[in-house]
């Protein structure tokens, strides 16, 4: 899962940085990720994970990190 | 001495309205109305008394921008832009506390405070900067072409945004505290223009250095939706409600004149200004219940997870197009009520300063840009919740 997060960074995430190297816990918007970056990245994590982020899960501490996407989207298919 | 909302309600109806003509048809500042908040000590409102301000909170700062917005909307906009650039320094005073003691000396001096966020280039964008900050050991040096600076010959300090650096990307941006001194402006046009015309806001090159501490040690990536865009679309918002409530006070002072020449049943007139007091009614009560939601935020030791979240920021966009657009339809409904007295420039009842006032307001930040980010906001947020 994480390498297909961070492909979709890498083609949507506008980072600074390599989005294949970075740390898991990194913070992407101190890497250079904008919130109109991160609305794309909400997009397409929605189109290839075949999931629905609740209004409640968009906001940024949940976009920040690698790990958080991860967390956010387990919650979401239940692990499945 | 009286609660600082009275003082500065006080200095609307007594000096900022008898002014505001003037101000409008000379393309002046509103320097009587300026000096006389400053000698209250209103311009430390938006700083806590700690930092030697008055406190006020947010809702008390957008009520303050009513009244002087509805006396003279110049005086309003300049208020609300001063104390927009001293929140974002209150609110984010760096791990050093650098900001607080500058602050202090701001509240302390009464100094007037101009942003400098425009800049050629860019395109309107808030958010990206072509110019960086060149550091150098514990000094610092910019220079940024600004396209507008809103009473930059006329204030003391200027909070800029930049890049953090001239090698960091157009998004890595800091704002800069700029202390009377450090810098010169070059100004490279003028402002005549159809309405605040009193902000005096032309552009300018900016040419300036200082010390490293005077560069925020928070990203403007935190400091914009944390604070300043918050603090922008409510203190707008107020002096916006201020414009409107003027016209309608306007309209309503005809209708009554009316009334007492002819006492009967209302006529066209009068259901006229029953839709306007409608539409005012509505505006008040989105502005405030927006000030009193991000207070709460700010009470709660900043609510960040309130404030970063997508349905806060297209809430806060709403009301910015919301109010914007609304207080051009209230002045041009004023407009038919007080018929030819409406449109002469030396009555009474006269709407052309305050409709011309009125544009404004959808065109700083222009409408379709914040549109163009609520329409790709929309995209993901659902309105579930």
């Amino acid at each position: 899962m994480d390498n297909q997060i961070r492909t979709i960074l890498l083609q949507h995430g506008k980072l600074g940085s390599d989005a294949m190297t970075l740390a898991e816990d990194a913070d992407l918007y101190q890497a250079g990720m904008t919130s109109h970056a991160s609305v794309n990245v909400m997009l397409a994590l929605e189109g290839a994970f075949d999931v629905e982020f609740p209004d409640r899960m968009l906001k940024r501490s949940v976009f920040e990190s690698i790990r958080n996407m991860r967390a956010a989207i387990d919650e979401l298919t239940g692990g499945r | 001495m009286s609660k600082p909302l009275e003082r500065a309600q006080a200095i609307a109806r007594e000096i900022a309205r008898a002014h505001a003509d003037d101000v409008d048809r000379q393309a002046r500042f509103p320097k009587e109305a300026v000096d006389a908040l400053r000698s209250e000590s209103l311009l430390g409102a938006s700083a806590p008394v700690a930092l030697g301000g008055l406190g006020s909170t947010v809702t008390e700062l957008v009520a303050m921008c009513q009244a002087l917005g509805q006396a003279c909307s110049t005086t309003g906009m300049v208020f609300a832009m001063h104390h927009i650039q001293i929140a974002s320094m209150v609110l984010h005073p760096g791990s050093n506390g650098a900001m607080a003691k500058y602050v202090k000396e701001i509240c302390e001096k009464q100094w007037l405070i101009a942003s400098v966020t425009s800049e050629v280039g860019v395109g309107g964008d808030l958010r990206r900067s072509a110019c960086g900050i060149e550091t150098n050991g514990d000094t610092f040096s910019v220079v940024k072409d600004a396209t507008t600076i809103s009473y930059g010959a006329q204030a003391d300090g200027l909070l800029l945004s930049a890049r953090r650096s001239p090698e960091a990307a157009p998004s890595d941006q800091a704002l800069v505290w700029l202390r009377p001194g450090d810098y010169t402006l070059e100004k490279k046009g003028n402002w005549d223009t159809l309405g605040m015309r009193g902000t005096c806001s032309p552009p300018f090159r900016v040419t300036a250095k200082g010390k490293a501490d005077q560069v925020m040690s928070e990203p403007f990536s935190d400091v914009a939706p944390l604070t300043m865009v918050p603090f922008s679309h409510l203190l707008w918002g107020g002096v916006w409600l201020g414009l409107a409530t003027e016209a309608v006070s306007r309209a309503r002072a005809f209708v009554r004149a009316e009334a007492r020449r002819n006492p009967g049943a209302p006529g066209a007139n009068a259901l006229r200004l029953s839709e306007l007091q409608a539409q005012l009614q509505s505006l008040r009560t989105l502005v405030y219940a927006m000030a009193d939601e991000y207070q709460a935020s700010l009470v709660n030791k900043v609510d960040k997870d309130l404030l970063l979240s997508v349905g806060y920021a297209l809430r806060l966009n709403n009301l910015k197009l919301v109010a914007s657009q609304s207080i051009a339809a209230i002045v041009t409904a004023a407009m038919p009520i007080c018929g030819i007295m409406g449109y002469k420039n030396d009555s009474q009842f006269s709407l052309g300063r305050l409709l011309r006032d009125s544009f404004s307001a959808q065109l700083m930040i222009n409408n379709d840009r914040i549109h163009m980010t609520n329409a790709q906001l929309l995209q993901v947020y659902k309105d579930d919740s």
